[in-house]
């Protein structure tokens, strides 16, 4: 159980996939615009991941060592394009904010990094908490980030907008250049505590 | 089980068998969220329509006319009367890209209401067209007398703080909206009473 | 007309990286040499080309006809899969001296999300480039994703010219590596926002 565990939390502070690994930098700085932007983009990589890690583990005896990544490409393609349906199915406004980020998440390298290097070494329950490790952990990183440059640059939190309507806000924030410069400080702070540990 | 080994065979049929059972799997949650999706877009501009017409005066009949990319939703009463369109209009030039707006005309050219349909702006930023404070200034307003231009091109819209391009495509917009509503008005008078 | 404002507004209006932020992954890990940053960048604008050009057909010679559009995401990542392990093979065969120079950058770019992203936006998105916003036609989605590899290579060697020089300056502890290099890509996308408006 004790193993267990750490298998689950290893990615939130260990091996966060984001602020230690740097895997997938593109919608980190693409869609933390909000919040609750960076909070969807973060569960629907997370649902991939869980189930992706899931069918991989089941299959791994069957597939060959030599064409498994395009197995694992495919397996993962399948289980973006149902999360793509469904958003835009049923959280329509969602799906149009993050746009291509959705299709993207096929491309972005902490899903097949995870399948390749644990799902197809251990069995399905280790795999499942392994994807939801580090997808929640990529998940809170980009809620983190996201509201970092909420606050900061519309003076909102979720939506919420705690200062007055008029007053000027660090507008640079949610644009482009902010994010690279949000994401900049917020690892040098992580390097920074894992240092003096 | 074993691993299997790699053989060209091993390789060829597990590639296929996953790939064939992904398509079908893709294809039942395609056929199960295919209505929603056809859905959603019909519900936003049915929603759209009803919010931009609310005018207090009953519509009893629709006609749904698209002239030169606009699609016109032209709303008349018991007696044929046009009270007015709700207008689907576009404008390409926003910081995002694409900006679709559905602007409620009434039958003397006044604006009604503006709603956004779809835009992909800068949050905190352009996203702010969709707050009341940026759109509500169209409500009510005649485009002979508030020229559908920002203050900074020498017209009458006040540009949302640090968003001058999303301003301009929205009140571009409105403006392809009204003009091609004045230019066609006089098809559309004759137009509902020629259904009856 | 129509094409130069394409090339321009994808190199340095809408640059893939600084205002799409696609391709970061790559951008940060080939920058850290001028001369690593120039293989990857031509690999990319010889891959993105082709694989926008591929994937366009699949489009609308195969996807579209048979109604089975939702395959998308699937199929355009099989195809640039296969393409880069194809290009390698004929570039192996043909151009030795080629190979060796793009050659251990080819295997990167089927994850650089760029390249999906390109070939994804060119027949999902509408512009309007003089005229009404319409989807782009063949043509114009092939100088659209040249471009874009174009911006890519631009960004990429720019940015690769600065790292160079600061990691020769003392910065503090936590902010050495990866932290001063995405704060330094932020200036660099500031700068990239001056040419906002100019088509």
């Amino acid at each position: 159980m004790n193993n267990n565990l750490k298998t689950f939390t290893k990615g939130f502070i260990k091996e966060n996939p984001i602020l230690v690994l740097l895997l997938g930098c593109c919608p980190t700085l693409a869609t933390t615009t909000s919040a609750i932007n960076g909070m969807s983009m973060g569960l629907a990589t997370t649902f991939v991941l869980i189930m992706s890690n899931l069918s991989i583990s089941l299959l791994k005896n069957f597939i060959p060592d030599k064409v498994r990544i395009p197995c694992f490409i495919v397996v993962i393609a399948s289980f973006v394009t149902v999360v793509q349906l469904v958003m835009q199915a049923y959280v329509p406004d969602i799906y149009e904010t993050l746009g291509l980020f959705i299709p993207l998440i096929v491309v972005n390298c902490i899903v097949l990094g995870r399948a390749e290097a644990f799902a197809s070494k251990n069995s399905v329950w280790p795999s499942i908490l392994d994807g939801a490790g580090m997808g929640l952990g990529f998940t809170a990183s980009l809620t983190v980030l996201g509201c970092l440059r909420e606050i900061l640059g519309s003076g909102s939190i979720f939506g919420w907008r705690f200062l007055p309507e008029d007053t000027d806000t660090i507008l640079v924030f949610v644009l482009a250049p902010g994010a690279f410069i949000a994401l900049g400080y917020v690892i040098a702070i992580v390097n920074h505590l894992k240092k003096s540990k | 089980m074993a691993k299997k080994e790699s053989t060209l065979v091993n390789m060829l049929v597990s590639l296929l068998v996953i790939t064939a059972v992904s398509g079908g799997v893709l294809g039942l949650v395609y056929g199960m969220t295919k209505d929603s999706i056809a859905q959603v877009e019909q519900k936003k501009n049915e929603k759209a329509i009803a919010e931009v017409l609310n005018t207090g005066v009953v519509i009893a009949s629709f006609d749904i006319d698209t002239i030169d990319g606009l699609v016109y939703n032209l709303a008349y009463d018991n007696s044929n009367q046009l009270i007015g369109a709700a207008i689907k209009t576009f404008s390409g030039k926003g910081f995002g890209g694409k900006i679709e707006l559905m602007v409620g005309v009434l039958e003397n050219g006044t604006i009604n209401k503006v709603s956004v349909l779809s835009q992909s702006e800068t949050p905190g930023l352009g996203a702010n067209m969709t707050n009341e404070s940026f759109k509500g200034q169209f409500s009510g307003q005649h485009p002979n007398d508030f020229k559908l231009q920002v203050k900074k091109d020498g017209g009458d819209v006040d540009a949302i703080t640090a968003a001058t391009i999303t301003s301009r495509a929205f009140s571009e917009a409105v403006k392809t909206a009204c003009d091609g509503f004045e230019a066609h008005k006089s098809q559309f008078l004759k137009g509902g009473n020629s259904y009856e | 007309m129509k094409y130069i404002i394409i090339i321009l507004s994808t190199i340095l209006v809408n640059n893939v990286i600084f205002a799409q932020f696609l391709g970061i992954c790559p951008f940060i890990g080939t920058s850290k040499k001028t001369s690593t940053a120039i293989g990857m960048g031509a690999a990319v604008i010889f891959v993105m080309t082709l694989a926008t050009l591929v994937t366009w057909l699949t489009q609308y010679y195969i996807l579209k006809p048979l109604k089975i559009e939702f395959l998308q995401t699937i199929a355009f990542i099989l195809i640039i899969a296969a393409l880069v392990q194809m290009v390698e093979i004929i570039l192996k065969k043909i151009s030795p001296s080629l190979y060796t120079a793009l050659g251990v950058f080819l295997p990167l770019i089927t994850t650089n999300c760029a390249v999906l992203g390109v070939a994804i936006t060119v027949v999902t998105k509408e512009f309007s480039y003089g005229g009404a916003s319409r989807i782009l036609n063949l043509g114009e989605s092939v100088v659209y994703a040249a471009g874009t590899a174009f911006g890519f290579a631009l960004a990429l060697i720019i940015f690769a010219g600065i790292r160079e020089h600061i990691e020769l300056m003392e910065a503090p502890k936590g902010m050495r590596g990866v932290p001063i290099a995405l704060i330094t890509a932020g200036i660099l996308a500031l700068a990239f926002m001056g040419f906002t408006g100019i088509v």
